[in-house]
Order: structure tokens, then sequence, then C-alpha cells
């Protein structure tokens, strides 16, 4: 599309400079500086770069490449033509419409986008065509260097059964299972009464959690091979199934490898990763603290010596499953940069794209096993577009009206590929950023991610940051007690939002209470001679009366200027914040304690949603009097959510299992709706007849538009 | 010297009256009749007289304050309605309304109405003055206890007074209506009890802003009292607004319909365009009125307020650069827009359920009242038609009378075309808002985010009609019409259609034409749309502009 914009040896100066900058402690740049670009001017390195990829890992790999003075193409769908990646990047060419199918999946498109800029290499991001043997093999037929492993080395691990057999033979631990490709249902159940229950269904080309299913029975089993194939054939093209035993309440850590092409090969140590939900990475952290430096070694060295039995080159992950012995399974290989690279490169201080890209060009490792230290701790969360009450995250989409990364904080990463303005849309992975915070000691980069969490503005779409705050203060986390069941063990129920201790309820009440007050102050506040009456002082007792949930609280707030004296519950606490009523973010100090609160909407019928310790709460504030009136108001009857099932995501409607009439049981599949590449099953709440069917498969359905309505019988 | 003894007197009096009054509470409990002799033998007589006025004053006040009776204020609870003084006291601030004609009684005395049962201090509402966060404001709030609310010649006349008023000092007028209609016992005088209320509400039209809640039944004649203000909001499920009920509606037409039907806060704000906003209970309404209230100037002789601020005037947006999506034929919100530049994300949408294909509501600038006018292109593509034309161009009045700048977001692909347009009349509607942009001499600021095509494009606020700072931003096109429809025309018989295409949108699809000029004033980052008005407005703010001497203009109505 666009031309190379200016002569390369012009910009390499420029680059060059912007540099010497950056080395020398360039203020903004320096104190966000979590990994080290060690730019050599005199080693050559590519022209340029055409990344394959979007959002957050295309934007962290055109960094990269600037620090190196690599000129960088994206490629973009047509509905990203204004997304982040496309206007940081040098050049950019449109690949297609919005379904990653025709756009970032088009291996055609790209490969003409390829030809038409002169890239000299491709890097790939995670995802899409990141483990894609044809699209390495074609690459290499044109002579283009993809940044990352051979082609033999994808293929022998892109495959789950032969990586199994490939990691048994270099001695790596693997777990008991069907070495094959699983034909159909029936000889599903029969392998997994085989191996024994609990077992592990998952795609042969899977990842990331699509098409997998763990079964406890037959009538599982018969289900969840139905679901991964249909899940593994759109996700992957590629249907294949197969089975293994299922390790209870085991831990999720991998092993981060780097090798070169002269067969040096380092094991960057591990990454936690095992708070997740539905076998998708939340939050992780590096290093484990469930790891002793003898296990350490062993699952690095056991990493190492299976990258060199695949003659591996670039980074890649090793993933074990470590069971509360000690003893860890080869899980697979990931051939490809992983989401969570930056935890270790925040421990290790290496800037794992740059050393790819050296891999690539066909440098050696700088660095010795040795070499590779643990500095500090350093924990990641996945922000996502999602609904955290919904199993644990279900996709939302929307504008982005408001966004803010806590950036103001030290010790705080943002990797994200969006800005205010952007959409998070149906086509696409719906993770807004990963945010990763470090400090010298685990203690001190947890507190820093709460404190990051509190202060990440995100408006406009649903997000999981309540959830993922939570999690960060729950003992067991606290702890590092935890395991891949850690959501559903201490969330039985789905997660409902942070649970409010007594104080908390109360620092929230005097929040809720003081703003109010601060607003009521304000909205007297006219400029100029506006006839406002001087015979009335300005009121500084407030008799409100605050309801949370159920439950109505009388508070009493005293103001002078802007330290608010509140009494609530027989308590008095005084908040004092400087009551910017137009900022995101409302910082309060509450008897000494620095809370960063957020104000999420308030309107004139005393309505407040305040964020707070990261989940959203409802207040409604009034004063007594109006509370008093307020019994007399008619209470308005909700709908009744038993009988109307609602698309609880945007999404596309893939079956409607019933019709009109039709008599379905509790439980009972009525309709399957497909988002963000997941199926998910609607059930009927209750046992009913149909009443009505408001959608048809191939529909593209709103959060919260109606599917069926049940009757009344 | 004289004046300081009248004043000894006067006070001493006044002690001794106290004294006197202390005795009085104190005997409470006592029936007045048998109290009285009591104090004929305590007690010099004129002292005694004033007693016994006082006692009247005292008894009429609290019987005014009772209106209709416990019994009835209960059932106004239990219907899920406030009475006549907990919703004044609601919309007021605290302790600062000042009752008028508490003492009024209704003068009709056909049908045993003279009865001493039948009369009720204040009659059938409550008038007087208050402050809403400190600013003066005069209000009426009919009494629904107390003959159902029915409008005699006395409560008209007690709305009249305070009407009166408000016009003196300029300060606007609050009507809180709760009314069954007319007083029947009292015939043609309820009816010339409207026609004077009417009137007024005529008279004071353009001079105070008149604002009108309607919290219960409101029928008949009535109903044209809130059409004759400015603003007419309602509460669902509890008020309703028709000229006849559905008894009347079956009997004439044979239509069965409900209430909530023919009436209701739905009906109004969604398919009437009656009302212009509805709230869940009388509770929100109020609260909800007295943010309203925060936006509106006191009379056509204040300027447009200004509140205190906290949000930065020169605060870039940088969500408006991607807000117009990339194909010109794609919808996008325009209340991203609006709370985007908006102080505090803050906006009153007015008649956010009607034609939605117009959004007008106000929202602040730097602190100061701004009308703020857009094309929705998420709604029947942002075009022009009856309904919208009509609602906008009440919205550009009302802030043209009251000194409300105008901020205008042109995304407007034309007039509605269509036999039903056509026939109901779109030229002559249409022209009411071409009409009411070109005589507003109030500062006006027009956006052109995308399309502004032919007559459209002049109506909504262009430079030709007086707009005083008009922007595009680089996705805007001006032009007669899209590239389809124009390449039929200008390149008819052109065997590559596509190319001529091409070619217009090259020409014309983009902000130049209009730029070179000198239609748009700049082409600006939409990012900095907030910053550049904020500034405009400081500019504007003491443009004067009067429009030639006439009776009235002569809107096509």
């Amino acid at each position: 599309m666009a031309a190379p914009r200016v002569t390369s040896g012009l910009q390499r100066v420029l680059l060059m400079l912007k540099n010497v900058h950056f080395k020398l402690g360039y203020r903004i740049v320096a104190s966000r500086k979590q990994y080290s670009t060690v730019y050599d001017p005199n080693e050559k390195t590519f022209e340029k770069i055409l990344i394959a990829n979007r959002g957050e890992i295309a934007c962290r790999i055109i960094k990269t490449c600037k620090k190196m003075g690599i000129k960088t193409v994206a490629v973009h769908s047509d509905v990203d033509s204004n997304a982040v990646h496309v206007k940081m990047a040098d050049e950019a060419v449109c690949v297609g419409p919005a379904p990653t199918s025709k756009s970032y999946l088009n291996m055609d498109a790209i490969m003409e986008a390829i030809r038409k800029t002169r890239a000299e290499a491709v890097h790939p991001g995670y995802g899409f065509l990141s483990e894609n043997k044809e699209f390495a093999k074609r690459l290499a037929a044109e002579g283009v260097t993809f940044i990352g492993p051979d082609t033999h080395a994808i293929q022998a691990m892109g495959d789950k059964i032969e990586s199994k057999l490939i990691a048994k033979n270099a001695k790596v631990n693997t777990i008991p299972g069907f070495d094959g490709v699983v034909k159909d249902t029936d000889q599903a159940i029969s392998i997994a009464r085989e191996i024994g229950y609990p077992v592990m269904i998952k795609a042969s080309a899977g990842g990331g959690g699509k098409g997998m299913r763990i079964a406890w029975n037959d009538e599982e089993t018969r289900e969840g091979f139905r679901f991964s194939s249909q899940e593994a054939a759109s996700s992957f093209g590629d249907d294949r199934l197969l089975i293994e035993k299922f390790i209870d309440n085991p831990r999720h850590i991998e092993i981060q490898v780097l090798a070169d092409k002269h067969g040096n090969a380092l094991w960057l140590n591990e990454r936690e990763c095992s708070i997740q939900r539905r076998n998708q990475k939340v939050i992780e952290e590096a290093p484990s603290t469930f790891l002793d430096p003898n296990t350490r070694k062993q699952m690095g060295e056991q990493a190492v010596s299976l990258a060199k039995a695949v003659q591996y080159s670039s980074a890649g992950t090793v993933e074990f499953l470590v069971d509360s012995q000690r003893n860890f399974y080869f899980l697979e290989m990931n051939t490809r940069l992983q989401v969570e690279h930056p935890i270790t490169e925040c421990i290790t201080g290496l800037d794992l794209v740059q050393e790819m890209i050296r891999i690539a060009k066909g440098y050696k490792l700088h660095q010795k096993q040795a070499d590779i230290p643990i500095k500090g701790w350093a924990v990641e969360s996945r922000v996502y577009a999602e609904d955290p009450y919904k199993s644990f995250g279900l996709p939302s989409i929307g504008r982005l009206s408001q966004y803010i990364e806590p950036l103001n904080l030290t010790n705080v990463r943002v990797d994200s590929g969006i800005k205010e303005g952007s959409d998070i849309s149906i086509y696409y992975d719906p993770m807004i950023s990963k945010l990763v915070t470090y400090g010298s000691t685990r203690a001190e980069a947890l507190q820093r991610m709460v404190e990051a969490l509190d202060s990440y503005v995100i408006r406009g779409v649903t997000h999981n940051i309540s959830l993922l705050r939570d999690i960060l203060i729950h003992p067991r986390f606290v702890k590092g007690d935890i395991s891949t069941k850690f959501l559903p063990e201490v969330y039985p129920d789905g997660f409902k939002g942070h649970q409010l201790s007594d104080n908390g309820r109360r620092e929230l009440l005097a929040t809720a209470a003081c703003l109010y007050v601060a607003l009521q102050l304000r909205s007297r506040r006219f400029i100029g001679n506006q006839r406002v009456s001087t015979s009335h002082k300005e009121q500084n007792r407030w008799e409100l009366s605050l309801k949370l949930d159920k439950d109505t609280h009388a508070v009493t707030v005293f103001s002078t200027g802007s330290l608010f004296t509140v009494e609530l519950d027989g308590k008095r606490l005084n908040v004092t914040s400087e009551w910017n009523l137009a900022s995101a973010l409302l910082p309060v100090t509450i008897d000494g304690t620095q809370r960063t609160m957020q104000c999420l909407s308030r309107d004139a019928s005393g309505n407040v949603s305040l964020q707070y310790l990261g989940t959203v709460f409802k207040i409604q504030v009034l004063n007594r009097k109006a509370a008093d009136l307020n019994k007399h108001m008619p209470e308005k009857v909700p709908e009744d959510s038993g009988s109307i099932l609602r698309s609880p995501m945007p999404g596309s409607v893939v079956a409607v299992s019933v019709k009109p009439g039709d008599m379905v049981s509790e439980g009972q599949e009525i309709c399957v709706i497909e988002a963000m590449k997941m199926q998910n099953s609607m059930t009927a709440a209750r046992t009913a007849k149909v009443k009505t069917v408001h959608c048809k498969a191939g529909d593209t359905v709103a959060e919260g538009d109606i599917l069926i309505e049940l009757g009344m019988d | 010297m004289a004046a300081l003894a009248t004043l000894r007197n006067a006070s001493s009096l006044f002690g001794g009256y106290r004294f006197i009054y202390k005795n009085l509470v104190a005997s409470r409990s006592h029936v007045w009749d048998s109290v009285q002799p009591n104090w004929n033998l305590q007690q010099r007589w004129y002292a005694v007289s004033h007693l016994s006025v006082q006692e009247r004053i005292d008894k009429k006040r609290e019987a005014a304050r009772l209106g209709g009776g416990q019994a009835r204020i209960d059932a106004q609870h239990k219907r899920g309605k406030l009475t006549a003084r907990e919703r004044v006291e609601l919309l007021l601030d605290p302790d600062t309304f000042v009752e008028y004609d508490m003492f009024v009684e209704h003068r009709c005395s056909d049908f045993g109405m003279d009865s001493a049962q039948n009369k009720y201090p204040g009659d059938s509402v409550v008038t007087g003055q208050g402050r809403i966060n400190g600013r003066l404001v005069y209000v009426f709030s009919q009494d629904f206890t107390v003959f159902g609310g029915s409008l005699s010649g006395a409560h008209a006349q007690k709305i009249c007074k305070i009407m009166d008023q408000a016009v003196l000092v300029g300060a606007p007028v609050i009507g809180l209506n709760d009314s069954g209609g007319a007083r029947i016992q009292e015939g043609v005088e309820s009816l010339a009890g409207y026609a004077d209320i009417f009137l007024r509400n005529v008279l004071v039209s353009g001079v105070v802003p008149q604002i009108s809640l309607i919290m219960g039944p409101c029928a008949g004649g009535a109903v044209y009292s809130p059409a004759l203000t400015d603003f007419t909001f309602m509460v669902k499920d509890t008020s309703y607004l028709f000229i006849t009920g559905p008894d009347v509606v079956k009997s004439v037409t044979n239509e069965d319909v409900t209430q909530e039907e023919l009436g209701g806060a739905k009906t109004h704000t969604a398919v009437s365009g009656v009302a212009h906003r509805a709230f869940e209970n009388d509770v929100e309404a109020l609260l909800n009125l007295r943010e309203f209230f925060n936006f509106l100037p006191l009379s056509n002789k204040d300027p447009a307020p200004v509140m205190e601020c906290h949000d930065p005037s020169d605060r870039l947006v940088p969500g408006l650069d991607t807000v117009v999506p990339f194909e010109s034929t794609k919808a996008y919100d325009m209340l991203d827009i609006i709370h985007g530049i908006a102080d505090e994300r803050d906006f009153f949408e007015i008649m956010p359920n009607y034609a939605k294909n117009i959004v007008v509501g106000f929202a602040r600038m730097n602190g100061r009242t701004v009308g703020i006018v857009g094309n929705q292109p998420k709604v029947a593509s942002g075009c022009l038609d009856i309904n919208s034309s009509v609602k906008g161009a009440r919205f550009v009045r009302f802030c043209d009378a009251f000194n409300i700048p105008i901020i205008t977001f042109v995304d407007v692909p034309g007039f509605l075309p269509g036999t039903a347009q056509e026939y109901g009349g779109i030229i002559r509607h249409g022209a009411k808002l071409l009409f009411a942009f070109a005589e507003a001499t109030v500062p006006k600021i027009t956006i052109i985010t995308r399309k502004a095509y032919g007559g459209a494009y002049d109506v909504m606020s262009s430079k030709h009609l007086r707009g005083d700072v008009n922007y595009a931003w680089p996705s805007a096109e001006v032009a007669v019409m899209g590239a389809k429809g124009a390449v039929q025309i200008i390149f008819r018989g052109k065997e590559n259609q596509a190319e001529a295409e091409a070619e217009y949108v090259e020409t014309f699809a983009n902000p130049f034409p209009a730029a070179v000029r000198g239609f748009v004033d700049d082409i600006i980052q939409p990012s900095s749309t907030r910053m550049r008005i904020c500034r405009d407005l400081e500019v504007l703010v003491n443009k004067c502009q009067t429009n030639p001497w006439k009776k009235h203009a002569n809107i096509p109505l």
C-alpha cells in the first residue's frame, strides 16, 4: 500500500540517534524498561521485517525492530486499518476482510504483501500462522526468513502425537495416554476407559485451550469429542483428536528455551501458569514459588534436550504439568513466542524478540546457561474484554470509550495493541492487554500489580479486572498454593465479585457518600453572576441514606473543605481527596489508607457505580428525605430470567435444537453460540415448553439478545 | 423617633403575644370552642382577638398542609405517587420553599361545594417559589388529594399569580401536574382558568424557561398547558396525557386502548413526541429535574450558566480519531462523539427515544451550558425526516431564546425520500429546522464529521446560515449527493461507471471543496474538537447579533 517513506540510510541514522538516547537513560523509556535491547550497530541485521500478526504482539515486535533499526511492515484486515500496530509500522498492507481466515490467515495475501514490500523476514507472533509449517515452507521457497524454528521442528512439535514420541525418546517425562489419532466417539470411549477416567480430549493441532475438553465419564467423552472436533476444525482446520490421562490438580509450569542454529540451547527458567480458566491462562508469574533449584534444573535440562532433539532454533516453550510431588510431565512444546514471554524478559533482562531476530539471522547466542539470572519477580495479568461473572470470562465486545494504562506507576509494563477509541470486535481475541509488574520480591510485584489494576481505566467494554484483582489478594494465591483447579476451587459457584469485609463495606460506603456530597457542593458553584442565593450558607452536614445490594445504611457526612468526616454504623471515618469530579480515577485517603477507586457512572437519581478493590459496586445515595419518600415508590418487577434465554455474549448461532412447542427439560441444550471460536452450549433453565425461538443457525447475536423464550408450564 | 417608639411598642406587643402563644401551645389538646371562654377570663379582649386569628391561621395552615386528608394521602402513596407538598420539598433546596396563597379557597357554591367540608385552604394546588441549587424558581404543584387536583378558578388564579411574578423577576416556572382536569362544579370558571394559564404560558414563552413534569393524570384541555411549555417530562407508569380518555375513544372511534397505550410515558416519549423524557418514579423525576435545571439560564436576560468544571478545556479526545468508520456506509454512534467532547461525558439528552435519527440535548463545555444537535448515523443513516426536523427545530429555538450556544455535529445523507414523507409535509417540517438554525443568533459552532449532502448540508447550521465557526473533520464529504447518484446524472451513459464514481469521490468525498471556498473555517483533527470548541466559545461569549425588527417571524408551522 504505502511506499517506503524515508530513504533507508537516513532512517537508520535517526534510529541510531534514538537508541543513543535510549541507552543514555532517556527519562520515560528508562523508567519503563523491563528488558534491554542490546543494539549492536555493527551486527548486520534484516533491513525490513513483516509482522504477520495484529494487536499487542505485533506492537511488541515492532518496538524491538525499531530499537534494532529494522523497518517494519504491518499487515492488517480492513477493520484494523486504524489499529495501533498499523500506525506504528513503517508500512502497512491490507490483506483482506475482517474474518481471520480471509486476512491474518490468508497466506496468499500475506505472501503478496511480502513480495510487494520486499520484506526480508517475517515474524509471525503467536497464534495465526506462527506454528503453520505450510507458511514456513512457502516463505523458505521464496527466500524469506521465518523468524522462528525450522519447518521440521514446527511439524514435529505441532503434532501432539509425534511430539510425545520425540519427547519420550529424548528422555523427557511424558503423560500416559493413547499415542494416536482417535477415529470416532466409540473409539474415544474405549480408549478413555482403558487409560482410566479422567481423560483429556484435545485437538492434535491445537493450542491455547481451544478444542480441549476434560471428560469424567462416557457421556462427557461423547460430548467432549463432538465439541472438540468442531472447535478444532474451525480453529485449526484439522479435526484430529487425541486422548490422554488427565492429571488431577496439577500445576502448569513451562520452561522458556532459546536455541540458535549452531546447536546452542539455553533454558531461561520457568513460568508458573497455573491460574487458568477453561485451559486458558489468566495470571502468570516467573519464577514459580513451587520449584526448587533442583526441579528447575531438571525441567530446564529436559526442555533443552527436547529442543536439541528437534534441532530447534529460536525461542520456544516446553510446557509441563507438575503434580503435588513435583513430578513433572511433558505436555507440549510451543514453537513460537509465547503470550506470557514478558515475565521471562523481566527476570532475565533479555529481549526475546531481539534474540529471535538475531537467531533467525544466523547469529550465535551471546549467553551461556550460567549467565541466565533470576532477577526479582514478575507477574503478568491478562486483561481481557470479557465478563468474569460468566464462567470466569465470556467475551464481550465494544468500543473503548475511555482507556488509560497505569503507566504512571513504576515497574509496570503494559503490552497492548489498542488505544482509546479502539473496537474490541467479535473477529479477534478479546485480549485488551498484558499487564506486567515486577519487583525485587514476589510481594512487591504483587502489590504493584494490585495498584496497577486499580489505576487501569477501561470503559466501554466489560473487563476481567475484578477477577484478576481478587485472585491476587486471595490468601491461597498469596501463599503460592495454586493449581490449574484454583478458580473452580476458590470460586465453586463461579466468580461473584469481591466479597466485602465489614471494613471494606464502610470504606466503600463512606467514599460513595463523600462523592455525593462533593457533587452536591459543586452543583451550587456557578461561576460569575448567576443569581445564586447568598442568604443560605453552604451546607456542611449531610444526612444520607445509602443502599448497597438490599441493605440500607444511614450515613452522616460533615464537610469542611475537601476533608469529609463520615459517620456510619457507629464508626467515624475521615475521608480526603482532591475530589476531581472529571477524573476517571478517584484516589481517596480513608483514615490514612490510600485507595484508588474509580467512578464508572453516576446519575441524578443518586446511583453511583464505584470500582473498589477491582469490583464494581452499585450504590444508591439519597438524602434522608428522598430516601424516606422513596419508600412509597413502586417496585418495578424484574424480568423472569428462567423463562428467557439471552445470549451471554456476542457471537453467532451455530445450532438451534428446538422449535416452538417442544418440551425441554432442565439443563437440556437448546442452542449453541459460537464466539471467539469457542462453542458454548446454552441450556434450558427449567423444564418447560418452548414458547418462541428468536434465532436461527447462522444469526449474529449481540450480548443480551433474547434467543429463546420458554412458556410458563 | 416616632418610628423607634412604634417599633418598641410593636416588640412589646409581640412579646406579649409570644407569652400568650405559649399558653396556647400548652392547651393545644383542648377543642378550640371549649378553650375560648378561659382566655376571655384571663386576657384583655384585643389579645384574645389576636389569638383567635392566630389560631385560625394555624388551623388553616395545618389543614392546607394536609391537603385532602390523611386517607387520600395514603391512597396517593399507595399509587406510588408522592403528595404535592412532598414533591415540592424534594424538588427544592431544603427550607427554601416560600408558599403563596395558602389561604385561597375555591369560590364555588353550586352542588353543595360551599359546605365547610368541601373547602380546603389552598385548594387543589400548592404554589410558591424556592431555590434549586441556590437559584430562584417558581413552582406550582397540583394536589391530587383535593378534588383529584381538579382546576378551579382559584386554582388557576394561584398558578397565574406565580407565573406573573416569575416574569417580573425573571425566574423559571416549573409545573408539577397531577390533576383530573376541570372542576366540573365550577363550569365555565374552570375553563376560564385554563385559558388564563394558557395565555400566560404563551406570553412567558421565551422569557423564562417553563418546565412541566407530569406526575399523574393530565387530560382534556389541561394538556395544553404542558404542551405550551418548553419541556414536558413524565413519570413512567403513573402519568398520562391525553385529550380524551380510553372510554371516549371507545365510544367515538370504537378503538380499544388502555390509558398507558393512549397517553402513557412510553407513548409520548417514543411515538407522539409530546414528552421530552420519562423517569422511573416521582423521586427520580424530581432529582433529575434538579439536575436539568442547572443547565438552564433563569431567563432570557441571563447568559447560559457556567459551572465549576474540573474537566480540562484543552483535553484531547484520542477516541474521536477513530470513531468514524473506514467505510463511509458504516454506521457509528454520534453519542460517542458527544460524550467524548462534553465536560465529564455528561449529556442530558432531550427526547432520547423519539426521532432517534437526530440527537439533541444539553451538555457543558468548560462549564458553560451548550445545546448539542447531531445527526445520528446509527438510526436511518442520520437522515432528516419530518419528526427529526421538528425535534431539532424546537430544541434549537429553545437554545436561541435562552442564550445557549449551539454545537451541531453533521453527518447527514439528506432528507428521507418517499411518499410518506412528502404527503406528511416534509417540505414544511424540514423548513422548520432550516428556519430555526437561520434565525438563531446565539453562538453557533458546526462540525461536519462525515456526510453533509444536499439541502440537508445547508440546513444543519451551515456557514451560509450564519454559523460562527464551521469545522470539517478529515472524513467530511460535502456534496450535493453521494457518488452513486451523482455519477448517474453527470456521467450518464458513460461506460465505466466505477471509474466515474472514483473520479467523483476523489473530487467531492473530502472536505476540500468546502474548505477552499471558506464554507468551513478549518479542517481539524477530530481529537482536538473539544479543545477547539471550548476556545471558540470563549471567543464567541460576547457575540451580539440582532435580526431585523419584526412583530414576530412566521415560522412555517
